[in-house]
């Protein structure tokens, strides 16, 4: 294996995890459509979907250049092709996918939708901060375009969280409920898969210690101001940044790939 | 005709003709999408084009409908290169362009060191109503009809409107 090769692939699976974060998290989202609880806010968690499935092609896109000149060129898709933003997510099975487990988590109430967003927005905020800084021009242009999103992403979900924690005593509970729920799933955003600690000390991608330490300040921040508990320790699951998925992400699959699955290659 | 005849200021005012699917009271130059123009040695027209947003659905049909503009005009080789940095924003919107907004309805962007900061809660911003001139308004909601834009009210006219927010 030439370092190119070894070079290459860290970053293919690199790109594809915060590739495949956007999607789902943009895919997850989007199921509000037409279910908000106001209109506003309906427009406003669809419009956060558009948000992150642009933010996805954007990565996919380059994750496809990366891969099509790469000389080893792995088997990152079905068929035989070229491979493009679209065969990435709409042809790679279940255990290819390598986002957190995070963002798939079913969305639950609007209080759990909430949280998740605001749990992963946060993350994404010093994520793509820390990236602008990237050795590698593509991902420092994403992280910078992305950042700016992000940014109405994190206020958004931040004001929810408290409007919601401070809010009735049945707001409260459900936003406390969601934390029992969604807080075995930060500890794997801050653990590094081997590809991540690579493309992290090739200088491609910011520190993972540092990106969880303002995480944290930012999410005591508003826990404090929301009048939540800093929550208990839990036993954190991980593997998804592996392919190592909980139940939900195959049901997800199963309606975002049907159509290509179904029609091979079907436009319109 | 070849490239050679014309310069980047012929160019330049043939794409105005290219407007915006999602707000057609602009064109690409008042946005700002447009970035560059490269007349190549080869014959070949190479425009540089950045998105608004990551999502904006609106890029694909905007590259699509330069395309077939050049085409139609007589250029045999297009190219349309989609860059995304540095990242596109408010601040290059023509003032032209921003007169239009107000004409067709929508109040134009604020100078952009007024938000995109995580701040909470942050005070509105002051936004004139593109209806009655009033300084009375108030934010409905961050997210609009597209996400360019967020949705206030105003206080004295009462009618609803789009605001193109800073970005």
């Amino acid at each position: 294996m030439n370092i190119e090769h070894f070079v290459n692939t860290n970053l293919i699976d690199y790109t594809l995890y915060l590739a495949d974060n956007a999607l789902i998290l943009g895919h997850r989202n989007s199921e509000w459509c037409g279910h908000g609880p106001v209109l506003e806010q309906d427009i406003a968690i669809t419009n956060i979907s558009l948000d992150l499935i642009g933010q996805a092609r954007n990565i996919y896109q380059y994750a496809a250049k990366v891969i099509n000149e790469s000389s080893a060129s792995p088997s990152y898709c079905a068929g035989d092709g070229e491979v493009t933003e679209d065969t990435l997510a709409y042809l790679r099975d279940v255990r290819q996918f390598k986002n957190c487990l995070l963002v798939e988590q079913p969305n639950g109430d609007w209080g759990k939708t909430i949280l998740r967003q605001f749990l992963f927005s946060s993350y994404q905020f010093y994520l793509y901060g820390a990236m602008r800084s990237s050795k590698d021009e593509t991902l420092a242009a994403i992280a910078e375009k992305s950042l700016k999103e992000v940014t109405y992403h994190l206020r958004w979900s931040s004001e929810w969280v408290i409007r919601l924690g401070d809010g009735t005593r049945e707001s409260h509970e459900r936003i406390l409920n969601a934390i029992t729920e969604l807080w075995m799933y930060t500890g794997e955003l801050f653990l590094p898969a081997n590809y991540e600690s690579r493309v992290v000390s090739a200088g491609m991608a910011g520190d993972v210690a540092q990106v969880k330490s303002r995480w944290e300040e930012k999410v005591k921040e508003i826990f404090v101001e929301a009048t939540l508990p800093w929550p208990d320790e839990v036993f954190q699951q991980t593997g998804g940044k592996e392919g190592k998925h909980t139940e939900h992400l195959g049901y997800i699959l199963a309606e975002l790939q049907f159509m290509q699955r179904a029609y091979p290659g079907s436009e319109w | 005709m070849t490239t050679r005849e014309i310069d980047k200021k012929t160019i330049y005012s043939y794409l105005e003709q290219v407007q915006d699917p999602e707000v057609p009271a602009l064109n690409v130059i008042d946005m700002g999408i447009v970035r560059d123009v490269f007349l190549h040695d080869d014959g070949s027209l190479e425009i540089i084009i950045t998105p608004t947003y990551s999502g904006c659905p609106a890029m694909d049909v905007i590259s699509m409908n330069i395309r077939i503009l050049l085409s139609t005009i007589g250029f045999k080789k297009i190219k349309i290169t989609q860059v995304l940095s540095p990242p596109w924003t408010t601040d290059w919107m023509s003032e032209e362009g921003k007169r239009k907004l107000r004409n067709y309805g929508i109040a134009p962007p604020n100078p952009k060191q007024q938000v995109c900061s995580e701040k909470l809660f942050a005070p509105n911003e002051a936004v004139q109503c593109p209806h009655c001139d009033s300084w009375h308004t108030h934010r409905v909601s961050e997210f609009g009809s597209t996400p360019c834009k967020s949705l206030y009210v105003c206080d004295d006219c009462k009618e609803p409107f789009d605001y193109f927010k800073c970005h």
